[in-house]
């Protein structure tokens, strides 16, 4: 929240909390008929698409899984330069033989063979994965939902695999994991979207347009 | 559009042709247990059906399709041969195109019986041809077994016609399998790996089901494949060759002909086309027009191991296709239990029929 707040001060448009620090509301200075409203960014592609925002600020990887076709029902205004992170496919390091998706590809056949089941990748990107994967030609994998500390599961041998957000790998070698060579999935950062028109008024995009010029973009 | 009721009479007047035909009228579940979808398909079939999950029944799904109801009705019945009509509702996520229907009924025709493939082939194309009389679409067809034949007859290792098998499906990866078994070379990390006396040194903790035996074993398995001759450029031109055909069925038969010279694997399943062939003029289906594409059907579920053909409407090539079908013995051996039969279907959407004959 404070990044995206230094992102507009830097352009002339001033956000902030109003009122106590536990309130979710907020306040615009610099420009005419723009409100703040502060929703979690795992929230905010569906409100855009239902058209309850017109603007929002999250993640790039959020809008395409949580949003089918999101680039039709949203629009990319502008990549913020922060928030960085990758989705990545990672697996064991103790698997020497695996280093492409070729590779994982052919250890997920054999394994489906031994285990007399699917290899498992733990995610809470489902869609991103499995639009990767089937682009991508893998097969004999399952996804398996892990909402949080994926890095554990293969330890906790709930899953083989992981695909997940890792900003600098860190926390995946300290359990023990490694990046596949052409694992990345998307590379994600903070962006600014746009919600379809269709039900805008005329004064609604005379204002995006005004704060368009002010943000320059 | 026709409206739901035009849609029910057009299926009901379809499904009692192929009832007429000798097909017993049958019923499915709408949900069905999702576990054998997800063991045959794997994930593509969550982006593709609505999955939800029964306290005690575990995961279901709304049917989408007949197929693998009707192949489990049939193995327990055990009848040989055996026809079988229904028309139904099934439900399709459409995730990218919001126009696309994503419940439809359908209207299907399936054959089971070993005794002449080719005659069951030619006798459910007809049919569905004949439910389709008079609307303006086109057919296309093709035959996955060709293709499947082929890369049997190469002349290399079984470990790399199976990857190959494995992936008739997925044009891509088939694409680069093929391209890396001929190339003779090995990618710069795997060769490094294939090199070291020790692959495990330094190689981080063990944790997770696949164990230092199983990696162990695939490196092996690497090391062989490393020392195997590539597959010969004229070998690989051959698959490209039929890949590639997209002509007349009667042109590509004389096609497959030739190229059955250099790759005698084929043989049999040209032979097999012919007779199907045969059979269709039989029918009355005229195979100097019908198209054939060599890759028609690869991009489909995993259904299809043979014959497989499309009717699409001729000036509206942004519908899906008004009908489909093909042979599928590879999926009756999984879902029988070892005891497999063969077995040919096809089905038609009745809405599109009809919104083709109404405009």
């Amino acid at each position: 929240m404070e990044k995206t707040f230094d992102w507009f001060g830097a352009r002339g448009v001033g956000l902030r909390k109003s009122g106590s620090d536990r309130e979710y509301a907020g306040a615009v200075d610099g420009i005419d008929r723009v409100e703040l409203v502060l929703l979690s960014a795992g929230e905010i592609p569906r409100e855009l698409a239902a058209g309850n925002i017109h603007l929002g600020v999250t993640g790039s990887d959020l809008v395409r899984e949580k949003l089918a076709n999101w680039d039709a029902r949203v629009a990319e205004l502008a990549p913020m330069g922060f928030g960085g992170a990758d989705l990545i496919i990672a697996v064991p390091q103790a698997w020497v033989d695996v280093a492409t998706l070729d590779d994982l590809d052919a250890a997920a056949a054999a394994f489906r063979r031994t285990h007399g089941f699917r290899l498992r990748i733990a995610t809470k990107y489902h869609r991103l994965v499995r639009e990767f994967l089937r682009e991508q030609g893998v097969a004999d994998y399952q996804l398996i939902d892990s909402q949080g500390a994926t890095e554990g599961t293969v330890k906790n041998e709930t899953a083989e695999a992981i695909a997940d957000i890792t900003s600098t790998g860190e926390t995946l070698r300290a359990n023990g994991l490694k990046i596949l060579d052409d694992g990345l999935i998307h590379a994600s950062q903070a962006t600014l979207f746009r919600g379809r028109r269709r039900d805008w008024t005329d004064q609604q995009r005379e204002t995006l347009k005004v704060l368009m010029r002010v943000l320059d973009i | 559009m026709p409206t739901t009721s035009q849609t029910r009479n057009e299926a009901r007047r379809l499904r009692d042709g192929f009832a007429a035909l000798g097909a017993q009228v049958i019923k499915a579940d709408v949900l069905q247990p999702a576990e054998t979808l997800l063991d045959l398909y794997g994930e593509d079939i969550r982006a593709r059906s609505y999955l939800t999950s029964d306290p005690l029944r575990g995961e279901m799904v709304l049917r989408p399709d007949f197929t693998v109801p009707v192949v489990q009705m049939h193995m327990e019945s055990r009848a040989d041969p055996a026809r079988y009509t229904y028309a139904g509702k099934v439900f399709r996520k459409q995730e990218s195109d919001e126009t696309r229907a994503n419940e439809y009924v359908q209207v299907g025709y399936e054959v089971f019986d070993g005794q002449d493939p080719s005659s069951a082939d030619a006798e459910v194309f007809a049919a569905i041809a004949d439910g389709l009389a008079g609307l303006p679409v086109r057919a296309a067809t093709g035959d996955i077994g060709v293709l499947m034949a082929a890369v049997r007859g190469l002349r290399t290792t079984d470990a790399r016609k199976a990857a190959l098998l494995r992936h008739i499906w997925r044009p891509g990866r088939f694409r680069a399998l093929l391209k890396r078994f001929g190339s003779g070379k090995v990618p710069t990390a795997r060769a490094a790996l294939l090199a070291s006396t020790d692959p495990f040194a330094g190689s981080g903790p063990d944790i997770g089901l696949r164990t230092r035996a199983e990696v162990q074993a695939r490196i092996d398995a690497l090391r062989a494949d490393a020392a195997v001759a590539p597959i010969a450029a004229e070998e690989i031109a051959l698959i490209d060759a039929i890949l590639g055909l997209r002509e007349t069925a009667t042109n590509v038969l004389s096609a497959l002909r030739d190229i059955a010279v250099d790759m005698p694997a084929i043989g049999d399943a040209v032979v097999g086309m012919d007779a199907r062939m045969a059979a269709l003029s039989k029918r009355g289906i005229d195979v100097d027009t019908l198209e054939f594409e060599g890759s028609y059907g690869r991009t489909s579920l995993e259904y299809y191991d043979g014959f497989v053909f499309g009717f699409y409407a001729i000036d509206r090539p942004d519908l899906p296709p008004v009908a489909t079908g093909g042979r599928y013995d590879a999926l009756t051996a999984q879902l029988g239990q070892g005891r497999a039969v063969p077995a040919v279907g096809g089905v038609i959407r009745p809405d599109l029929a009809l919104g083709l004959r109404i405009c």
